[in-house]
């Protein structure tokens, strides 16, 4: 036995550090984007001044337009692109894990759109204006069209397939936003709140939102850290995890609620963001290998990463216009799932 | 019918044939002039369809800011002094009825065309991303050229084809696979879409508006002289459908018992797909993109008439009574009138899970 485990545990060994580096470079790059975001706009700013006023080391700057720019405007945008990218991008992560289907996404299965119907019904039906208010909404609409969405799409003998799931998740994704779409025209004073939320965009959304949702979000990390070494049993099927120890049931509840709590945070605060939570898994899986515990941990590096990014280049294309990071998501990621779908192995995970 | 089976003894060695054969002519019916043996189920079915759309065309003629009885609907039909009913009837609301019947009826039968090439109940043009394809093209045209009729037309159907083409090339891998095929149509969906936000953010508010109305798929904005031309299309096509329903039928029988039977499947399967998307494009053209009647419309029919294959004419009629009902809904239903294309989402969006569920049950 202690023959057979000895290479796997040298492979371990070996790989652990490489892990870490990457993790560091992951950061790294993350910093990187994070100064970019600050940084590029309709407004060019010297990273030097970007420096000065984030560190208040040049007092008098501090009244510059730069700076009212910079402390108003993209430091609270960049702010919500770090915690949507990681909320959207550990939410995709556990929903592969615990479909294990391969083009699961908050975005695709209709998750972010049963955020958004909710916050429709709060802001057109009852008149909630405020962000803390919708904040609810946009919670429990997740969590009702995560349940909808998994047991609709897992119904029969063979479970659920990752494609019916993609297609249960996408044909609720197309009502509930045609009713999003139809309540919007009808009404378009009523929503011109709602119509800034549900562009997709990060642009203008201050801290107001932004506060409220970080407990929430920190919740569902550590929910997703303390059920990875589950999922890793869920991985190898039900029946082989609950022999090996792992609570299947629990476990799956328990990154339902992650879910809802991650992808209707990131919902909240930045409207219905697709294709981040698809992507970024893969990526990480494609670097660290199946250990969920290290999936997590790069998604949470990388998924603000690509956010941030996109972010960016919606502000470059159009300028001095912009197109909203979901719109840039978008168009990033759907090579990748006709990438993925076309794989030798679409199905498995 | 059942006095014949109870005098047949149960033990003849040719009982269950001849029982068959006598429970067929039973139940099939000869149309006097055409000749052809129609099942009773799908007369009945056609017949019901064909009795709903009269009465619903009636009361949408009827329903109205001037509401009109059905007896004076009937008589300002007939009228011949042109009085104000009559203005209101045949001048005003009657187009509108025609467009929702004549184009619901053209996307349901490119649905059932889309939906016996690829044998699957999903593979509609309106979820491959031909529709939104659409969109791009005459966006694209829109914002470079300006809007006119013809020119948002080709641009519509240059976009659409182009996006289906995309669409069954990224998906070929070895052959067609239903599934993927779907999967590669959202994602290319998703791309396209963000391709539109961006063109639409582009262009100057007043042509994103008009844009964005067209996007949304309404047949209010319809004139005769947009639809007229339209029919025409539309009437040229469906008589092509018949043509070759002939083939339509061999294809569905495989490619392999087609090529037995003597039939030249390649040419067929093209003449068919073309047909198929020049009747969505037709359609598209004038309206924009009106999800889901092509998706639902040909599975409903096959549900009524309890046919073999996807029934053509059965399909249209349901495509027409459901686009005139989403229609009906979108301008008197809702509190306020919104585009006839977001009704046919949700509706269409529904029933797609229902489809889902129950194909589950039935692996069960």
């Amino acid at each position: 036995m202690a023959v057979q485990t000895s290479p796997s545990e040298r492979v371990r060994e070996r790989t652990a550090p490489t892990r870490l580096i990457g993790l560091v470079v992951s950061l790294v790059l993350l910093v990187a984007a994070a100064a970019a975001s600050i940084a590029v706009g309709s407004r060019d700013i010297p990273l030097d001044v970007v420096w000065q006023t984030l560190s208040g080391a040049g007092g008098g700057a501090a009244t510059s337009t730069d700076a009212v720019v910079v402390l108003d405007s993209r430091l609270p945008r960049t702010c919500i692109a770090i915690v949507a990218g990681l909320a959207l991008a550990v939410a995709g992560a556990l929903t592969q894990a615990v479909t294990r289907n391969p083009l699961a996404d908050p975005g695709i299965l209709g998750v972010t759109s049963g955020s958004a119907f909710a916050v429709a019904i709060a802001v057109g039906v009852l008149g909630i204006t405020t962000v803390q208010g919708y904040l609810w909404f946009a919670f429990g609409g997740a969590l009702v069209a995560t349940v909808v969405v998994y047991v609709i799409g897992s119904i029969g003998r063979e479970g659920s397939s990752p494609v019916r799931l993609t297609l249960t998740g996408v044909a609720l994704g197309a009502v509930l936003s045609g009713i999003v779409s139809a309540m919007l025209l009808a009404d378009p004073e009523g929503f011109a709140a709602m119509r800034a939320w549900e562009s997709g965009s990060l642009e203008g959304r201050g801290w107001a939102g932004f506060v409220p949702v970080l407990p929430f979000v920190a919740i569902g990390c550590v929910l997703a850290f303390v059920i990875s070494r589950s999922l890793n049993a869920i991985a190898l099927g039900d029946d082989l995890a609950a022999s090996l120890g792992a609570r299947v049931r629990l476990t799956r509840t328990l990154a339902i609620v992650a879910v809802s709590l991650l992808a209707g945070g990131a919902t909240a605060i930045a409207g219905p963001i697709a294709f981040v939570g698809l992507m970024i898994p893969h990526v990480a899986r494609w670097m660290v290998g199946p250990d969920q515990r290290w999936i997590v941990a790069y998604s949470l590096m990388l998924g603000p990463t690509l956010l941030l990014v996109a972010d960016v280049l919606g502000r470059v294309v159009l300028r001095p216009g912009e197109l909203p990071a979901g719109i840039v998501t978008a168009c990033i990621g759907a090579p990748v799932l006709i990438a993925l779908v076309r794989r030798q192995r679409a199905f498995g995970l | 019918m059942s006095a014949p089976v109870s005098q047949r003894p149960a033990d003849a060695a040719g009982a269950p044939t001849a029982l068959a054969k006598a429970r067929r002519r039973a139940s099939s019916i000869r149309l006097p002039l055409v000749g052809a043996v129609v099942p009773r189920r799908q007369l009945l079915a056609v017949g019901g369809l064909a009795l709903a759309i009269l009465v619903l065309a009636v009361v949408a003629l009827g329903t109205g800011d001037y509401p009109l009885s059905v007896v004076e609907v009937v008589r300002a039909m007939f009228a011949t002094d042109g009085g104000f009913d009559t203005t209101i009837v045949l001048e005003w609301r009657l187009p509108r009825v025609l467009v929702a019947l004549v184009f619901g009826a053209a996307l349901a039968l490119s649905g059932a065309i889309f939906q016996s090439l690829t044998r699957n109940p999903l593979g509609s043009p309106d979820i491959i991303g031909f529709a939104t394809g659409s969109y791009t093209g005459a966006l694209l045209v829109i914002t470079v050229a300006g809007d006119s009729y013809f020119s948002t037309a080709g641009g519509a159907i240059a976009g659409g084809l182009l996006s289906a083409a995309a669409v069954y090339l990224l998906a070929y891998r070895r052959g067609i696979q239903g599934f993927r095929l779907i999967i590669v149509g959202i994602a290319v969906t998703a791309m396209l879409h963000a391709v539109n936000t961006w063109l639409l953010l582009r262009a100057q508010v007043e042509v994103a508006m008009a844009a964005s109305i067209w996007g949304a798929g309404s047949i209010s904005l319809v004139g005769w002289e947009q639809a007229l031309p339209a029919f025409a299309l539309i009437a040229a096509l469906a008589v092509a459908v018949v043509a070759l329903s002939g083939g339509l039928r061999q294809l569905e029988l495989g490619d392999d018992a087609a090529r037995a039977h003597g039939m030249r499947v390649e040419p067929a399967r093209l003449a068919l797909l073309v047909v198929g998307v020049a009747l969505i494009a037709v359609v598209t053209a004038s309206a924009g993109p009106i999800a889901f009647v092509a998706l639902a419309a040909p599975q409903i029919a096959l549900r009524l008439s309890k046919s073999a294959g996807l029934p053509l004419v059965a399909s249209a009629l349901t495509g027409a009574l459901l686009l005139l009902a989403a229609d009906f809904v979108a301008q008197h239903v809702l509190p306020a009138a919104v585009p006839v294309g977001m009704v046919t989402v949700v509706v269409g969006g529904l029933y797609l899970i229902g489809l889902l569920v129950g194909q589950a049950r039935k692996k069960l």
